[in-house]
């Protein structure tokens, strides 16, 4: 099963090479990891999306805690419901006389166009991990010449926040 | 205006620090300098690692984090094993190392190594300090990191440029100030009832005490919980002498080396009340057999121990300090009268193994004899193969302290921690039990012990061998014995004699007692060679 991890670390240099060591030395399975700014220029949030069971999961969360650094784990999957997204672009073949069929495509799943060229189209996404493959299968017979996708990023729904139910 | 350097070492004086073990080098000179003005002492060691070693050997001693110091590059690439083996025994240490000058980083410049990204899976925590504002918060952390909630070392690397740039005023922070540590003390109330709950309702309970009970310095309160609880304890290498060894409530050390009736015992219960013990593989070699048969109440501060190795029932996160003295004065005394009497059955049956011989020094009934003669207050360490366990299973523990590496096992501990450990309290009789492998790792210490005027006595078990890979390569691999046999070494008591240090060689049981007599009376460094039949097995 895959769990999200929403992680508040100091924004300090050093921090992402702590939480990426952790997961090499206890041999955890990442999906993907993002990192990026929060409201609080000291904190930073990294979204950790991993793969394993009930019991893996939770070693990741109490090992992360070790660190000096984290402040907060939330494991968003056992907490409620959240919202998560990433962002693809998708840059795929497209001849003048396929330009409409890949953009009727592109506007059936929300994708807006990013960079257009005489024999390409370079579509942007974001979105959940499941509509992002499945553009990324309506894409493919195309030809895609290369594609990009960050990490995950996720937030929990309502008015809760990560940091507030610790207090 | 003051320097990075003098403010490094004034955090040390704020600290209480009053030794440390260190190497100089180019980059690590501007601290040198003021530390050499400063009173606080320097032990100067003859390689970066027996600094870490030292420097855990005194912290273990002490209770106070260890200090070590090493220059850049190499030299702080040298004291990694150290900090490894601290980290894995939960030692606090502060490592402070130099580095080249922060503009230079990351050019590959002479003795320039990433020792922070080096050290990320060895240490507590690591600062690489590019602004000298940073230094007093900084130091201020480190130790706190250091010393409390699970101790381990915390890595301080600070430049060159760091060392030498002025700022206007020295101010050490009352407090640290780290958003993201906060190690829970308090056992959880609800835990330690259904904790007491389950004690009561066991038929055939018994405490497992590790070694996070020798660093909470929970002694008495876990002699207290066994008393008035009347429950039997084991123990791991890690954490025993805790109970007074020769006492009806401890059993013996469990574990692949340890004691065959100790395992039985853990083997048999039906209650499992791991305290500070994180479930090694040595220890425990089959935790899935364990949780079969018994319940787990498992006492930790670190929460990551819980359900690291082994499922757990009833798990207490907290000082293991405060959860033992509130089980202690809750707990009721148990009524499995019929289980305590087949546990000491166990125990009281057991003929310790290793007859004294007249050919060669039997090493297991040589530590029993040594042992005997030894003060009540005396720590020994050992270093790691055979001889570490010959330590561990024939050495009673009275007042106290057995020091060795039992997590990284580490070989070349016991020299250096013992040097470490007699600085700490010279007052204190500070034995040291290594092999001829193990001491070849750290003999370079000899120089450090002469320097340092350091009353350590030193037992070398001689077999010509690195003992316990022989007795894997004779159980696993056919009995070819691949490097395992020491060809070249020098005689060790001429060598020894060389450094001006008393030393005699004994091919018996009856000439090593005499002359460890002999030994433990003097008051100067002594090296005992003892030439054992390359044929005893470890346990």
């Amino acid at each position: 099963m895959k769990y999200t991890l929403s992680v508040l670390v100091e924004n300090q240099p050093g921090v992402l090479s702590k939480v990426s060591a952790l997961f090499s030395r206890r041999a955890f399975n990442i999906d993907s990891l993002s990192v990026g700014v929060t409201e609080n220029k000291e904190i930073s949030r990294i979204t950790i999306v991993v793969d394993g069971d009930e019991h893996i999961v939770e070693q990741v969360e109490k090992q992360l805690n070790k660190l000096i650094s984290v402040v907060k784990v939330k494991n968003l999957t056992e907490s409620g419901p959240f919202i998560s997204c990433e962002l693809a672009l998708i840059k795929v073949n497209c001849p003048a006389k396929l330009r409409l069929e890949i953009m009727k495509i592109a506007e059936m799943m929300g994708a807006r166009v990013a960079d257009v060229t005489l024999n390409s189209l370079t579509l942007q996404l974001a979105d959940s991990h499941e509509n992002i493959e499945t553009l990324t299968s309506l894409l493919r017979p195309y030809g895609i010449k290369e594609s990009v996708c960050t990490g995950t990023v996720a937030l929990e729904k309502g008015s809760g926040t990560a940091r507030k139910q610790d207090a | 205006m003051i320097s990075g350097a003098e403010m490094m070492v004034k955090c040390l004086q704020e600290e209480g620090v009053q030794m440390t073990f260190g190497y100089p080098g180019a980059v690590i000179c501007p601290f040198y300098d003021y530390l050499s003005q400063s009173e606080i002492r320097h032990v100067l060691v003859r390689s970066e690692q027996n600094a870490a070693h030292e420097a855990s050997g005194y912290a273990r001693t002490s209770g106070k984090a260890g200090v070590c110091i090493a220059t850049s590059g190499p030299g702080a690439t040298n004291l990694i094993t150290g900090l490894a083996t601290a980290y894995m025994d939960s030692i606090p240490l502060i490592a402070i190392t130099g580095q080249v000058n922060s503009e230079l980083l990351g050019r590959d410049v002479f003795q320039e190594a990433d020792v922070t990204g080096a050290c990320e899976s060895f240490t507590k925590h690591s600062y690489l300090v590019k602004n000298t504002e940073d230094i007093p918060r900084v130091f201020k952390e480190a130790f706190h990191i250091a010393t409390t909630g699970r101790p381990g070392p915390v890595l301080i690397d600070v430049p060159v440029d760091t060392q030498n740039r002025k700022v206007k005023e020295f101010i050490y922070p009352d407090k640290p100030r780290i958003l993201g540590y906060k190690p829970r003390t308090q056992g959880h109330a609800i835990q330690i009832k259904k904790a007491l709950e389950a004690i009561a309702a066991a038929k055939r309970p018994v405490i497992c005490c590790g070694g996070g009970v020798v660093l909470a310095g929970a002694r008495e309160e876990m002699v207290a919980f066994a008393q008035n609880s009347g429950l039997p304890v084991v123990s791991t290498m890690m954490g025993f002498g805790v109970i007074p060894m020769d006492s009806n409530l401890y059993i013996g050390m469990i574990g692949s080396h340890g004691k065959p009736f100790a395992n039985r015992v853990m083997n048999e219960s039906d209650l499992i009340i791991l305290c500070g013990a994180r479930v090694g593989d040595r220890a425990v070699s089959a935790p899935s057999l364990l949780e079969a048969h018994a319940k787990i109440i498992h006492i930790d501060i670190d929460p990551a121990e819980i359900g690291k190795n082994l499922s757990v029932d009833v798990p207490i996160v907290g000082d293991i300090k405060k959860v033992l003295a509130e089980l202690a004065a809750q707990v009721q005394k148990t009524s499995c009268d019929e289980w305590i009497s087949t546990v000491l059955e166990y125990k009281n049956s057991y003929i310790p193994r290793g007859e004294p011989r007249d050919d060669f020094v039997e090493p297991r009934a040589f530590v029993r004899d040594l042992s005997a003669m030894m003060e009540e207050e005396a720590i020994l360490t050992a270093d790691v193969g055979q001889n570490q366990i010959w330590a561990a299973n024939n050495f009673n523990v009275k007042e106290g302290r057995f020091l060795t590496s039992g997590g990284m096992g580490t070989m070349g501990y016991a020299l250096p921690a013992a040097i470490g450990a007699k600085l700490a309290k010279p007052h204190r009789q500070v034995v040291a039990i290594c092999g001829d492998g193990s001491f070849q790792m750290s003999m370079c210490e000899l120089a450090t012990l002469c320097q340092e005027q350091a009353n350590v006595k030193l037992i070398v078990f001689c077999n010509g061998r690195l003992g316990m890979v022989s007795e894997i390569q004779d159980r696993l691999y056919g009995g070819r014995h691949t490097a395992t046999v020491l060809q070249g070494d020098p005689d060790f008591v001429q060598l020894v004699r060389a450094y001006g240090i008393r030393a005699e060689r004994v091919h018996s049981n009856a000439q090593a007692k005499e002359l460890a007599k002999e030994m433990l009376a003097s008051d100067k460094p002594f090296v005992l060679v003892c030439e054992v039949d390359p044929a005893t097995p470890s346990i």
